[in-house]
């Protein structure tokens, strides 16, 4: 019973020093982002990282859930005989919802991941503490231009998702079901609001910070080699995607809960 | 004479969980000296020079950087204390990421905000006092023998011209041509800058070649100091056992026999 109790104990103490760590990790890498030297050099190369050669995974991704979206819609809605629906629930699905999450969950494992193995390589190799020999804060140079990065790149490619996504959902509605083409895109435009958008965006910035976080805060603790950096990896992922999906819950409930 | 010491250390200790790896260690480098410290593996060599280099915070002790406290000392400080410094790794940690003349200027261009141009010039003319030619300067770190990451490692420790320069384990895992190159290559950049040594290492020949002076760590203490012309009459049993490579003595290997 005593050994049961301590393992709680255990568990429950190591869950509160990785929440303080990751708090510290947070606080010190967002101090060290705004304070000079930036290295806008950095910073674009990881936008072009995060950004630009995510765009094929998260378009894939987009344009098949905007298909299926309207697909199964169409298969629901047609017994309320409520097809003239689906324009709006493709659109307000993918933006407020499906687009971020999606994209999210894409970036955290292409993006996170290289992240935890690119810094966790270093930490291991000594390249970390070779950059603070050379009066170089590693926070400053590897941690703030990916977390920079990944604030404003996020929201980009959600962007471009929501409009791959909506076109998917135009294609099938169009080319298979049979949906007038301008009525479809009236439909769309008409139930849009500007908070669906905004909302989805704010959630992509959220999501992208996360990402960068995660990746960075796992390959900069990494140890043990190249299990290590394997085990960083998989950490990286897997915080990145359950927190994606808990502050999605919190933003949505900041942005829609009445 | 504590005008004379580069560095000092005190009362120095670390431990890692029950682990103790420093304790309560003292030691003295002396100004324009070469200082090696010999020892077997896990007695505490890398720990001290991380220590020192404020990569690894000590649990307690002294250590002074030119009469400047290090420990608890504000980060300036610690920054003005490190652009005196250069560190060769024992892995070499060059950054995979950069060409070879990128990771020798780092820290003139990252750490001075020296001009790329200009840091370029300085960078092909260390990688000369190091041996290698200016087109080794476009390769990248990952098309270089060990030796030659050896050299650029060395190049890029002496390329800001510091007072001190810390070799850990220089010659580990070279050839013996190699490694007599690296260590003539260290006595002669070391007396070309004037600067001061800390080196570690468990190679005799290291320490015949580049130590004026010596010392031994045991179990997180140093055991013995003196010219390091003495090393083979120190009269310490643990130095005798340690330069004549002997199983029998002080140092009990923990090892069951066979």
């Amino acid at each position: 019973m005593i050994g049961f109790l301590q393992a709680i104990g255990r568990t429950f103490l190591s869950g509160l020093t990785a929440i303080g760590r990751v708090t510290l990790f947070t606080l010190q890498s967002v101090l060290q982002a705004v304070q000079p030297p930036y290295f806008p050099r950095l910073i674009l190369k990881q936008m072009m990282e995060i950004g630009f050669y995510s765009l094929p995974v998260v378009g894939m991704t987009a344009v098949f859930t905007g298909m299926v979206l309207a697909l199964q819609s169409y298969t629901g809605f047609s017994r309320f005989n409520a097809e003239a629906a689906i324009p709006n629930v493709v659109v307000i699905s993918l933006t407020r919802e499906l687009g971020p999450v999606l994209a999210g969950l894409m970036v955290a494992g292409r993006v996170g991941a290289a992240m935890a193995a690119e810094l966790g390589t270093m930490r291991v190799t000594e390249q970390i503490d070779a950059l603070t020999t050379l009066n170089t804060n590693p926070f400053k140079y590897l941690v703030a231009p990916r977390l920079i990065a990944g604030l404003i790149m996020l929201p980009c490619l959600v962007l471009v998702a929501d409009i791959i996504g909506v076109a998917g959902g135009y294609l099938v509605s169009v080319v298979k079901l049979g949906f007038n083409h301008g009525t479809y895109l009236k439909n769309t435009v008409d139930f849009l609001r500007a908070l669906d958008v905004i909302s989805g965006l704010v959630k992509a910035g959220v999501f992208g910070f996360i990402v960068s976080l995660m990746g960075c805060y796992h390959g900069y603790h990494s140890f043990g080699g190249a299990q290590g950096v394997g085990k960083a990896t998989t950490n990286a992922v897997v915080t990145a995607s359950i927190l994606i999906l808990i502050f999605n819950y919190i933003v949505t409930e900041l942005f829609f809960a009445r | 004479m504590s005008n004379d010491l580069k560095i000092k250390v005190r009362g120095l200790s670390k431990a890692f969980g029950r682990k103790v790896v420093l304790n309560n260690l003292d030691l003295d480098v002396h100004r324009g000296k070469s200082l090696v410290v010999i020892g077997g593996s896990g007695t505490g060599k890398s720990v001290l020079i991380k220590c020192i280099l404020g990569l690894l915070a000590p649990d307690k002790g002294s250590i002074e950087i030119d009469g400047v406290e290090m420990i608890g000392a504000s980060s300036e400080v610690r920054e003005t204390a490190m652009r005196k410094c250069g560190m060769l790794f024992q892995g070499s940690a060059l950054f995979d990421s950069l060409p070879v003349w990128e990771n020798v200027a780092f820290g003139l261009i990252e750490g001075r905000g020296m001009k790329r141009a200009e840091a370029k010039q300085i960078a092909i003319r260390k990688l000369g006092n190091v041996g290698l030619g200016p087109e080794v300067g476009e390769l990248y770190p990952a098309e270089l023998s060990g030796g030659m990451q050896k050299r650029v490692s060395l190049a890029r420790a002496i390329a800001a011209e510091p007072e001190i320069i810390f070799f850990d384990e220089p010659t580990t895992g070279l050839d013996p041509i190699m490694s007599q190159v690296i260590n003539e290559l260290i006595k002669k950049c070391v007396s070309d800058l004037g600067a001061t040594a800390f080196t570690i290492t468990h190679d005799m020949h290291s320490l015949r070649e580049i130590g004026d002076e010596a010392a031994m760590i045991f179990e997180g203490k140093i055991v013995w100091t003196g010219p390091a012309s003495d090393i083979d009459n120190s009269g310490n049993g643990f130095v005798d056992q340690f330069v004549h490579g002997r199983a029998d003595g002080p140092i009990k290997m923990p090892i069951r026999p066979l």
